[in-house]
């Protein structure tokens, strides 16, 4: 059993954080994806505040439960996880070399969010365009708003005749 | 005559109990569908869709217990409430239908919401404005699936045709009460915490209309009947079997625990 540790500090605790993957899209940890938003330490009580990405995600409780995991195998044990939802989980969040991440995994990442876009307009003439994370072409066709998560679309890529999943801008 | 007051807190409590009744009771109904979707990417859309509306209702009835003060649990909020405490609208729970049906209803559900939302994103409640603006982006691709499945529907066979335009006409006279206000819409819109609906009315019934028309589908009859009681706890004979179905196993082992 490993020692409980009370020498750390909030770097420390990133680290860790940075090694929790998220379950749904293993390539990425919760820190890549914006998920662990903040640290504090208080009287050597580690308080972690996670923000979800879409609100019925269900994956959140399996989160908790690996931050939990990696804190306790590290000699963590006083700490809380709080859910933040102060701020809007948006794929913004993401650094390049997550969206790079995405791309190799096989997921066309998201572009940048544009939040003065004119949604009612928009939704009578859509015209996105999402490159294959395969072979870059152009040449695709949205199938379903809903891929296997609530944070994926489906596509179909009509050169290279693969589907393939888009991470949706949000 | 005794003159029953409502204070801000009980108002606010109100008002967030009816807007994750909605969600909670469709989301429930939503779910329906899980396992019978007429293809596999709609039934893993529908799925996505009531998880959505189940966490939406998750994040509103939680504040709704912390406004409450009484130490509830949102749990308790869903599980030990029977159908007359339940103060959702009644188009949300009218049973699953067709597939054409809960298009039907799911955008006009979506566009309602979306509306609703834009105003409440501007209200004077710090908390209440960060789940508002969560929920925001995803009813915007609630509306845009429903929207385009409208117009594949409605454009499509002649099957496909008649049976959403059945469905629009049914539904239609549960469209009223989107618009439904009291004095508890009343007293929080003058305190800058709720929407009034008023102001969003007659974009709701245009962006209805051109979507019909695209669609080949007949506007239905903007002056018919419209159906009211949903705010009160007084609902269509539906709702009973949904409650019983969802809350039968809580309330025979109510110290059941996932945990």
């Amino acid at each position: 059993m490993p020692a409980i540790s009370t020498t750390y500090n909030k770097e420390d605790i990133w680290k860790l954080l940075d090694e929790v993957t998220d379950p749904e899209i293993p390539v990425l940890t919760i820190v890549e994806l914006g998920i662990a938003r903040k640290v504090t330490i208080a009287d050597e009580k580690v308080i972690i505040r996670i923000t979800p990405t879409y609100s019925g995600c269900p994956a959140m409780k399996a989160i908790e439960d690996e931050i939990a995991k990696k804190l306790r195998l590290n000699g963590i044990v006083d700490f809380e996880i709080k859910k933040d939802f102060s701020e809007t989980w948006t794929t913004d969040w993401m650094p390049d070399e997550a969206k790079q991440k995405l791309k190799e995994y096989g997921i066309a990442p998201p572009g940048k969010s544009n939040s003065n876009d004119d949604f009612l307009s928009n939704l009578k003439n859509s015209s996105r365009i999402i490159p294959c994370p395969y072979c870059d072409s152009t040449n695709t066709e949205l199938q379903s708003e809903f891929g296997s998560t609530a944070c994926k679309s489906l596509y179909y890529c009509h050169d290279c005749d693969e589907p393939f999943e888009h991470f949706k801008c949000h | 005559m005794q003159v029953l007051t409502l204070t801000k807190q009980q108002a606010l409590f109100e008002y967030l109990i009816r807007l994750a009744d909605d969600r909670l009771i469709l989301g429930h109904r939503l779910s329906e569908w899980c396992g019978h979707g007429p293809i596999l990417e709609e039934d893993i859309a529908l799925s996505n869709i009531a998880l959505d509306y189940i966490g939406h209702a998750a994040s509103l009835y939680e504040y709704a217990a912390e406004i409450e003060g009484k130490d509830r649990h949102r749990d308790d909020i869903v599980y030990f409430r029977n159908d007359v405490e339940y103060k959702n609208l009644k188009i949300t729970e009218l049973p699953v239908g067709d597939y054409g049906f809960t298009i039907a209803r799911q955008f006009l559900f979506s566009a309602y919401s979306y509306f609703l939302y834009e105003k409440l994103s501007a209200v004077d409640d710090e908390q209440l404005r960060g789940m508002i603006e969560k929920h925001l982006k995803e009813i915007k691709y609630h509306l845009r699936h429903s929207r385009e499945w409208v117009l594949r529907l409605g454009d499509g066979t002649d099957e496909s045709h008649e049976r959403i335009q059945k469905a629009f006409d049914e539904l239609w006279t549960y469209t009223g009460e989107f618009f439904y206000m009291d004095e508890v819409d009343e007293l929080l819109s003058s305190e800058g915490l709720a929407a009034d609906t008023k102001e969003f009315q007659s974009e709701w019934k245009k962006l209805i209309t051109e979507t019909l028309e695209e669609a080949t589908l007949d506007a239905p009859n903007f002056n018919q009947f419209m159906a009211t009681g949903g705010r009160k706890g007084l609902h269509t004979e539906h709702l009973g079997p949904l409650l019983a179905e969802m809350q039968h196993l809580r309330r025979s082992y109510p110290d059941a625990n996932w945990e």
